[in-house]
């Protein structure tokens, strides 16, 4: 048995070792953090440094005055928070709207992601003719750039141009007004939904065969079957799923920034959208830090609290 | 499985639906790309009236788009290799080794995937600006700061998938290697790596993906030298109009490397997927 392999504490139990062990015992120590040192090197510069920085700016007014030399930026103490969660005045207000627009966004966009991605997954096990072309076609969307898919989507969008409004056969609007919001929730369902697809095929691929034979054998029908191995077989995966998915989702970005510009409609302004307005158009990086750190506390919050109630509820299962 | 008779129906109707949802903006795309100026800038229309390749010899022209492929090339590739090895390393760590400190280093490299990426785009702005003034190294603006920046949006998920695709892998084998006189190290790279590959390759696929397909740190920190085509996309819009034929037909150009990497090695990341993240 090689020394790396070896629990540290157990060579040490060993009694007196000689220099020959403790040479090889140090290196088995070593080891591992040598290896994990530029994923930690890089992690640090590119996330937590960063990280710190944008917690440390947010408690500044770190305004346009101050930009050239940051060092110079007064103290805000909580005045930045306190400003932003004023929900009487304009900037609490629609940090607040942006907030519920992100929940509804992230609600229907995950739903339908996971519902499409689910009975599509579950409809495809048995094999039929054209599957493979079918499975092939689905994951396009998630292998397309994510700009050029978001960009055919804003020109199929077009009033005077665009596919939908001749397919619908009216004249609306898609990119401004009310119905931005929706035009968001098809374009990130489209993207999004092949990835809970493949996601959950994969965690059917893992469901041994011979479970479902028995429960045929036992008169157990496709429903029944469905129900009491394919729903309770994936739930770990699902946990798994839905969590990642909430996650890229309320963070998401990308997909109205593309689709409508870095001044999004405030039908469709996500908070992440909202964070880039305040920081980069209005030049107030301590009020956009703050809500960063903002939105950071809610995801940690949401993402330990939904960990704790599917790990209670599994260990409860096992 | 015998099934009752309203599965086959609901599986005609949800597949094809889905199906006529994903085809539909990718022919809008093909289709367009195929048109003259003037019919994209009319009603839209499912068939071309005249078809013409054109529009795939003007987007060469109409914006440099050889040079923001080349760049894009160069960054999502250097990015997906190093993260690829870099990853390698840490997973293997993980797999194989107890160490103090393993579950707060998995915790964190999981939880770095929680951030939102607007929280540090700021400060990593602010801190590539300040090492190329202090030590010459150029980050901000340069294709290198781009590929570190973009290789750890990767990192997370590499390590988590091949972690847990390198514990698929039995002890034994690398176990053997090192009985028979190579180091961990040895045993790394002549048994774990080739028995690893599919999950690398699938991990290479996702982090040039990853990087092909980033807008919001590519509009930030690049300039006019070393923008990507996620942003260099854009330009085909001017005050006066925008050239959709153009668009599609770029959108389309830029598709095609990672839409057919990824159907080719499809079995490969499903694979992946099915060790790693799905357990």
């Amino acid at each position: 048995m090689p020394t790396a392999l070896d629990d540290a504490p157990a060579v040490k139990a060993a009694g007196a070792p000689g220099p020959r062990r403790v040479r090889r015992k140090r290196r088995g120590v070593a080891l591992p953090y040598l290896l994990l040192l530029p994923a930690i090197l890089l992690e640090l510069l590119v996330h937590l440094i960063p990280m710190i920085a944008g917690l440390v700016m947010s408690f500044f007014k770190l305004t346009q005055f101050y930009i050239r030399d940051f060092s110079s930026a007064p103290a805000a103490g909580l005045d930045n928070y306190k400003f932003v969660l004023d929900f009487n005045f304009a900037a609490g207000k629609s940090l607040l709207g942006s907030f519920w627009i992100s929940v509804l966004y992230t609600v229907l966009s995950v739903g339908f992601c996971w519902l499409f991605g689910t009975s599509a997954a579950v409809l495809m096990q048995k094999n039929f003719r054209g599957r493979g072309v079918l499975r092939t076609l689905f994951l396009v969307p998630y292998a397309l750039p994510m700009y050029a898919a978001v960009i055919t989507w804003s020109f199929m969008f077009q009033r005077d141009t665009g596919l939908v409004n001749s397919l619908l056969g009216i004249d609306s609007f898609w990119l401004i007004g009310d119905n931005s919001f929706w035009s968001l929730v098809v374009v990130s369902v489209w993207r999004n939904w092949p990835f809970a697809f493949l996601i959950v095929m994969a965690g059917l691929q893992n469901i041994p065969g011979e479970l479902y034979e028995a429960a045929a054998i036992d008169g157990a029908g496709w429903w029944r079957q469905f129900q009491a191995i394919t729903q309770p077989m994936l739930r770990p995966v699902n946990q798994v799923l839905l969590l990642v998915l909430f996650l890229w989702t309320f963070n998401d970005f990308n997909t109205p920034y593309v689709l409508f510009g870095a001044s999004a409609p405030k039908e469709a302004s996500l908070i992440s959208i909202h964070i880039y307005q305040s920081s980069f158009v209005t030049w107030n990086f301590g009020l956009g830090s703050a809500m960063s750190v903002l939105l950071l506390l809610f995801l940690l919050i949401v993402s330990t609290v939904y960990l704790g109630l599917t790990s209670r509820r599994r260990n409860a299962v096992v | 499985m015998s099934e009752p008779r309203w599965v086959p129906w609901a599986r005609r109707f949800v597949l094809g639906f889905l199906a006529l949802f994903t085809l539909v903006p990718l022919y809008a795309m093909v289709s367009s790309s195929l048109k003259p100026l003037g019919d994209v800038q009319g009603k839209w229309e499912w068939f071309p009236s005249t078809l013409t390749i054109q529009p795939f010899f003007d987007i060469w022209e109409t914006i440099p788009l050889a040079d923001y492929f080349m760049n894009s090339l160069v960054i999502s590739g250097s990015a997906a290799i190093l993260s690829v090895v870099i990853a390698i390393f840490a997973a293997y760590a993980l797999s194989r080794f107890r160490f103090r400190g393993k579950n707060f280093f998995k915790m964190t490299v999981l939880s770095t995937q929680m951030f939102p990426g607007i929280l540090f785009l700021l400060p990593l702005f602010l801190i590539f600006v300040n090492i190329g003034n202090t030590t010459g190294i150029v980050l901000y603006g340069s294709r290198l700061g781009l590929i570190i920046t973009y290789l750890t949006f990767s990192l997370p998920f590499a390590i988590w998938m091949l972690a847990g695709y390198i514990d698929s892998i039995p002890k034994e084998l690398d176990e053997a290697a090192m009985v028979d006189g190579t180091g961990p190290l040895g045993a790394l790279i002549r048994v774990v790596i080739p028995a690893a590959t599919p999950g690398i390759v699938a991990v290479g696929i996702y982090s040039f993906m990853t990087a092909w397909g980033e807008v919001l740190f590519a509009s930030v920190m690049t300039d006019s030298g070393t923008r990507t085509l996620a942003v260099g996309l854009q330009e085909y819009s001017t005050q006066v109009q925008v050239y959709w034929n153009q668009v599609m037909a770029a959108s389309l150009i830029v598709s095609v490397p990672v839409v057919a990497g990824f159907l080719l090695l499809q079995r490969y990341l499903v694979a992946g997927l099915t060790a790693g993240a799905v357990k």
